[in-house]
């Protein structure tokens, strides 16, 4: 079965960032696929290359990386909610004359119309809400 | 394109968060792309729908206003939740646009017929 999540809640904040987490590794250990995960609201911040947790808690960015890299995972952060929280590609910093980005690597910044395309594409969407 | 049934589950008080402004973004972006789209408002969802809102004060842009233009976008199925309503002492004359109010059961069976939900 082709699954798509949708991650609206902060890493470290709101434990529906690293519910998604698990479950999007569990799809996978079942031999499922992942069209795509949507990082929509304040799960935007999943996307934050600066986020520095405690060493001894786990680390919800370092783990999609993870995921993503072994799984080729397509990693979306909603671009219009991720403006206005500030995060950023070079592209988007660039555009609005801001010295940094904070993009991390393995995600992409793109617009709702990629939780649509999920959407048409996944036999399930599972929100993991806020 | 390939057209599923979309339903739009809408739960949230139109300001304390941002989660009703991005269902409505969700709800306009899956129209935008021919989406057979329904929206549902459940629980304090149903403050979104009130008419004469003045969200202005507290430099916010109006909801109800943008909930408005649904129909133009072809979202015309708008359903509300009937207990919600009367838990708030609401009726369906008080809200902006028009919508049918269904009972837990009718609620129920709208969202088996969907191909896909989603909740904010």
């Amino acid at each position: 079965m082709i699954f798509s999540i949708v991650v609206q809640g902060a890493p470290h904040s709101q434990q529906s960032a690293e519910s998604a987490l698990r479950f999007a590794r569990a799809v996978l250990a079942q031999g499922h696929g992942i069209y795509r995960v949507f990082f929509s609201g304040d799960g935007i911040h999943n996307g934050s290359a600066l986020a520095t947790p405690q060493q001894d808690e786990g680390h919800i960015i370092e783990g999609w990386q993870a995921l993503a890299k072994e799984h080729e995972l397509d990693l979306v952060v909603c671009i219009a909610a991720a403006l206005r929280r500030g995060v950023m590609n070079d592209e988007e910093a660039k555009r609005h004359d801001k010295l940094n980005s904070n993009l991390a690597d393995g995600f992409t910044l793109s617009g709702l119309g990629q939780l649509t395309d999920a959407a048409i594409h996944s036999d399930r969407v599972v929100t993991f809400g806020s | 394109m390939s057209s599923k049934s979309f339903l739009i589950v809408s739960r949230r008080a139109p300001y304390a968060s941002n989660h009703a402004r991005e269902a409505l973004d969700a709800a306009l972006t899956a129209a935008i792309f021919e989406q057979d789209v329904a929206m549902l408002f459940l629980s304090d969802g149903v403050y979104q729908l009130l008419n004469n809102q003045q969200p202005g004060t507290i430099g916010q842009k109006n909801l109800g206003a943008n909930l408005q233009v649904l129909p133009m976008y072809d979202i015309e199925k708008l359903y509300v939740s009937k207990r919600a309503l009367d838990e708030r002492s609401l009726t369906t004359d008080q809200l902006v646009v028009p919508v049918q109010a269904l009972d837990d059961a009718e609620i129920n069976t709208l969202i088996k017929q969907q191909d896909l939900v989603l909740n904010f």
